[in-house]
């Protein structure tokens, strides 16, 4: 079995108390990010800029959530899998409408 | 039981996890598609438009950012209410689970409350989903999510009321169920991480 650092499975009561800390110190961290995304939003920076920061911002409380609270970080094997086929769809998802607005190779007569 | 669904405690031979755990995650797979697909018919639809939002000024002074700032907070300090949630079923607390429980549920209350006000704000200065493109991924992407919290709360009233009967009788398949719903709890948040400043601040 994968027994790794975070695996609670088998842990009595007063063990698992040890994880209580991590899961206060990454609510602490979402709330001051949530501060710095909108602190940041103030200083009205160029649009592609802006966009840049918020998503490294957000990517990160992102990655808190589910490292930690959804045990991301200590999961199986099979999860990662799952993830990763839906990482990939879901690229694919976003840069579809962007294949709509390419010029054809051959224009029909008459347009 | 021969009719019982089978690995609700003990993991799967193939997958190594309980069968309910493996089962949430796909449909968060599933999730992921979904506002995938809404995020990105919003920048498509964003990048065409002559203006955003197209009444002129900016999103941060159309929508109400202290507002979505608060609902951004409360949403997070309900996902922290919903692992000592969890933790209080690891820890054999259901008295500890219950207070965590009703302290996320309320929340989340909470958070449609002000969604609630945001939206009645909006439909009083006649701004409907139809007014335009703005209105119209502004109202589907939060309704949307919205749809989500409610369901959530349903879930989580069960887990509450009716569903503690199962903490008697196998506690442990009890606080999978509890982890499996903070699964889902925890990717509702995540959703809203990405929609507040991709709505509100950009």
């Amino acid at each position: 079995m994968d027994a790794t650092a975070a695996d609670t499975h088998h842990e009595s009561p007063e063990e698992f108390k040890k994880h209580l800390g991590k899961y206060y110190a990454v609510f602490v961290a979402l709330l001051g990010l949530t501060a710095i995304t909108v602190g940041v939003s103030y200083l009205k920076l160029n649009r592609p800029l802006a966009i840049t920061v918020a998503l490294i911002i957000a990517s990160v409380k992102a990655g808190l959530v589910a490292g930690v609270f959804m045990h991301l970080i200590s999961e199986k094997k099979v999860i990662y899998a799952v993830l990763l086929l839906t990482a990939l769809f879901f690229l694919l998802v976003l840069l579809l409408p962007s294949f709509t607005t390419l010029e054809p190779h051959h224009s029909l007569p008459g347009t | 039981m021969e009719t019982a669904i089978p690995y609700t405690v003990k993991p799967h031979p193939v997958t190594g996890i309980p069968n309910g755990k493996f089962g949430i995650w796909l449909f968060l797979a599933s999730e992921v598609m979904l506002f995938g697909a809404l995020f990105s018919s919003y920048v498509l639809i964003r990048t065409a438009a002559p203006h955003w939002p197209y009444d002129g000024g900016l999103s941060s002074e159309t929508l109400n950012v202290p507002l979505g700032t608060f609902n951004t907070a409360v949403l997070i300090t309900s996902s922290i209410t919903m692992v000592l949630a969890w933790a209080s079923c690891k820890m054999g607390d259901i008295s500890k689970f219950r207070l965590w429980m009703a302290a996320t549920i309320g929340l989340s209350l909470v958070f449609l409350v002000v969604k609630y006000f945001e939206y009645a704000d909006k439909f009083h200065h006649e701004h409907f989903p139809s007014h335009d493109n703005f209105y119209g991924i502004y109202f589907v992407l939060t309704g949307l999510h919205g749809v989500h919290i409610v369901g959530g709360v349903i879930v989580n009233t069960f887990l509450l009321t009716v569903g503690t009967r199962l903490w008697k009788t196998d506690p442990e398949h009890f606080t999978n169920r509890v982890e499996n719903a903070g699964l889902y709890w925890h990717f509702v948040d995540l959703v809203w991480i990405f929609l507040f400043p991709s709505l509100y601040l950009l």
